[in-house]
């Protein structure tokens, strides 16, 4: 065997992918899949036992702990998974090398950027005067 | 990358007989962008709303109770229901369960049944029919 070259199965598929890399991607998917089972029923439960849906209802439910701790991870998780199932979307479709390279960057620059604006908006319920 | 039309493309959606199995794969891919993009678009726009004042909110909830807004509204919570559904059975499939025929097939329009069924019970709920 010379060097380089790997023995194992794993060792030579690794980095053969459609995105040339993949395993910690893949699993992260599936991490935030399990753990977005368990935030997104409490996002959907919460809001349908809420006693109802105005601004001031809303404002002092996600400003107290037990609203906006897992609001927080609820938009955190949800960008990494879609970021990472757009991705996928992306690495499927779009097969020209500079073309997947400027869609992947508006994804993440999307994706991060929304993700900063929504924890924004969370602080200012959290801390806001208003 | 030029392709050389001698060579077979791979067989395209139109050549396999339509099965519960492929429709919900590609439902799980559709609800998933829809999801990503018109779902996280709304929750941020949702979350700034309630973070920038009543006039804000205002106009979040006429648009959320408009006809269009009624329809992304109830097709987002389709969405999230089926993603729900379809994400857990394909967990399952990654630990190498429930490939067989049969039960594939029963798991995944039990998923498009389930996804319904939750659909119409969340806003059941939320019209105040079991209050």
């Amino acid at each position: 065997m010379s060097v380089g070259e790997s023995s194992t199965p794993l060792g030579r598929v690794r980095g053969t992918g459609s995105a040339h890399h993949g395993g910690e991607h893949w699993l992260r998917e599936r991490l935030t899949s399990a753990a977005l089972l368990l935030l997104g029923l409490w996002f959907v439960a919460s809001l349908l036992l809420l006693p109802d849906l105005t601004r001031g209802t809303l404002a002092e439910w996600l400003a107290s702990p037990s609203g906006a701790v897992p609001m927080i991870l609820f938009v955190i998780v949800a960008f990494m998974h879609s970021v990472d199932g757009l991705k996928t979307v992306i690495d499927d479709y779009v097969h020209d090398e500079a073309n997947r390279l400027l869609a992947t960057g508006l994804l993440y620059l999307g994706g991060v950027g929304a993700a900063a604006l929504a924890l924004f908006c969370l602080a200012r319920i959290a801390f806001g005067a208003d | 990358m030029a392709r050389n039309p001698d060579r077979p493309l791979s067989p395209h959606l139109s050549i396999w007989r339509w099965g519960p199995g492929m429709t919900v794969s590609i439902l799980h891919r559709v609800t998933g962008g829809a999801l990503a993009v018109a779902g996280l678009g709304v929750l941020t726009w949702w979350l700034w709303a309630i973070a920038d004042g009543n006039a804000g909110y205002e106009r979040f909830a006429e648009a959320a109770a408009s006809p269009l807004g009624i329809v992304v509204l109830v097709g987002l919570t389709w969405a999230f229901w089926q993603h729900f559904l379809s994400g857990i059975r394909h967990l399952v499939m990654d630990s190498g369960a429930g490939l067989e025929l049969r039960i594939n097939k029963l798991f995944s329009v039990l998923t498009v049944a389930g996804a319904l069924f939750l659909t119409a019970l969340t806003w059941a709920i939320a019209m105040g029919v079991f209050a």
